[in-house]
């Protein structure tokens, strides 16, 4: 390899420091904020004494006793299995259908309309009609999820390859790149930005809906845990399942989807 | 695989553009752009097309590469038209791979034109910043980069659109004076669009001049300069002023 000059190789380096004291400096902030809400939470809970909402300690006491007899990790790695398929699923159908419409006009003038009526579709409406014509099974409960999710897909894919460069194209053209040169380094990286939007916001979005889905006609995961909590008024049990979700949730958000994110965009200035 | 330079000489480009028309756009009419635009382009010479900005120096270019099929006429680029390679008026560098990248990518895999690369690198000045993305150099090095993708592929044809607008005084020089020597060595048929007289002069052996409104050949004159008189401001303005005397 030849030598670098100090320009070029002392910036990317540069922006990792700051890149991890960024992320010390937001974590503090996070741990912060919700230790101020956790003691917000623990003083009011003391102070009314009321059944229906126990204190953050109680909570964790509950999510311990749950954690132990095997019961929370049964109904959250249910759920995480559920959320997994309806993402990878919705990702993909979604791109392919946002590409096409970004690509052919006739279709995406055709297709418009559709993706406004899907866009709109409540999630109820889509959950019950799936159970009620596809049975009270795995594939109909992800086959609704993925519905919810797939137009909110195509139509942040749609945007990215109606933005797709025609200077660059012409260039591929030029130079001869061939389609899977051109998908490679000049289609791909420009669509990965909202791809890596459309993922963030997907996965947010799919797993609260699998929580209904699971509520309504499934007989594990999470969603069915608070279910019957709810029948049992047992607040203590909904709030340590929601925690242990948002937990893992957002693991999944800064372990995985953030640094994608910021590997896709370090190219930018 | 088309020969490469040096080892033959090239064929004649004829280019014979009857009609080229925009179409209309809102309320804006249809636009002759071109019209009667016929001329022979000789091996491994460096023809300048010249003229106003609007007078479709471009659109020709464009057509010429092939880029615009919506014309009436004909372009025989014989031999070579396998072997052409375009360098725009912006870099047009894929901003998320970097200088080395670009350039390699352009080559087909397991061509021996990959061993060619350190050495480009070098010609352009660009060594040291072969690691870097695209957009953390200044314009005048992103031009550079455009230039080593164009000549690396060792070309038979050259197409170029005002490859150095917008760059300061001795930015421009400098590339100018790269183009002439990475062309002393790889000497290709070349078609440079430009709006800049003094470069049109500098750089061509052949200038054509685009007519605005009449969208046709207005003027087509050889430019008789040695090659360090090329580098004399004097010789090329004396120049300059014989070949655009008429206007």
């Amino acid at each position: 390899m030849a030598p670098v000059s100090t320009r070029s190789s002392s910036i990317p380096k540069l922006a990792g420091a700051f890149g991890f004291n960024a992320a010390i400096e937001r974590l503090a902030w996070m741990v912060g904020s919700l230790l101020v809400f956790g003691i917000f939470w623990q003083v009011l809970a003391d102070l009314l004494q009321n059944r229906y909402l126990p204190t953050p300690i109680a909570v964790f006491e509950i999510m311990g006793r749950e954690a132990a007899n095997g019961e929370l990790w049964k109904h959250t790695s249910a759920t995480l299995w559920r959320v997994a398929v309806a993402f990878v699923v919705s990702m993909f159908i979604g791109t392919a259908i946002g590409m096409t419409l970004g690509r052919y006009k006739t279709a995406d003038r055709f297709f418009d309309a559709w993706l406004i009526l899907f866009l709109n579709l409540p999630a109820l409406v889509t959950i019950t009609l799936c159970y009620i014509w596809f049975g009270l099974t795995d594939a109909a409960a992800i086959t609704a999820v993925a519905l919810n999710k797939i137009p909110n897909v195509a139509v942040n894919m749609r945007e990215g390859t109606r933005s797709l460069s025609k200077d660059l194209s012409e260039m591929a053209t030029m130079y001869k790149f061939g389609r899977w040169k051109t998908l490679r380094h000049v289609t791909i990286p420009q669509l990965a930005p909202f791809f890596a939007a459309a993922a963030r916001s997907g996965l947010s979005l799919v797993w609260k809906i699998v929580l209904v889905v699971e509520a309504f006609g499934r007989s594990n995961g999470v969603g069915y845990r608070l279910s019957i909590a709810f029948q049992e008024f047992d607040v203590g049990t909904i709030l340590a399942y929601a925690l242990a979700f948002i937990f893992i949730v957002q693991l999944i958000e800064f372990a995985v989807l953030q640094p994608l994110q910021a590997r896709v965009n370090a190219w930018r200035r | 695989m088309a020969p490469l330079n040096g080892t033959n000489v090239g064929s004649t480009i004829r280019v014979a553009v009857k009609r080229k028309i925009f179409p209309p756009v809102g309320d804006r009419e249809a636009q002759l752009v071109l019209q009667d635009v016929a001329f022979e382009v000789a091996p491994r010479s460096f023809l300048v097309v010249t003229g106003p900005s609007g007078c479709g120096k471009s659109t020709l270019l464009n057509i010429i590469a092939g880029l615009d099929k919506d014309y009436e006429g004909t372009i025989d680029l014989g031999s070579a038209k396998d072997s052409v390679t375009f360098i725009f008026q912006t870099p047009r560098l894929l901003p998320w791979r970097t200088v080395y990248e670009n350039i390699a990518l352009v080559i087909p895999d397991g061509d021996p034109r990959h061993a060619g690369i350190p050495a480009m690198l070098d010609r352009v000045g660009l060594t040291e910043a072969m690691n870097a993305y695209p957009e953390r150099l200044s314009l005048g090095m992103q031009r550079r980069a455009a230039l080593a993708r164009g000549f690396i592929l060792e070309p038979e044809i050259l197409l170029m659109d005002e490859p150095f607008v917008s760059l300061d005084d001795p930015t421009a020089t400098s590339l100018r004076e790269l183009l002439m020597e990475l062309w002393n060595r790889q000497p290709t048929t070349v078609i440079f669009v430009t709006h800049d007289r003094t470069e049109a002069i500098q750089l061509g052996t052949r200038i054509l001049r685009l007519a605005p409104g009449k969208a046709s050949v207005a003027q087509d004159a050889a430019v008789n300069l040695t090659e360090a008189q090329r580098r004399d401001r004097a010789a090329v303005l004396a120049e300059q002023n014989r070949i655009f005397a008429a206007t």
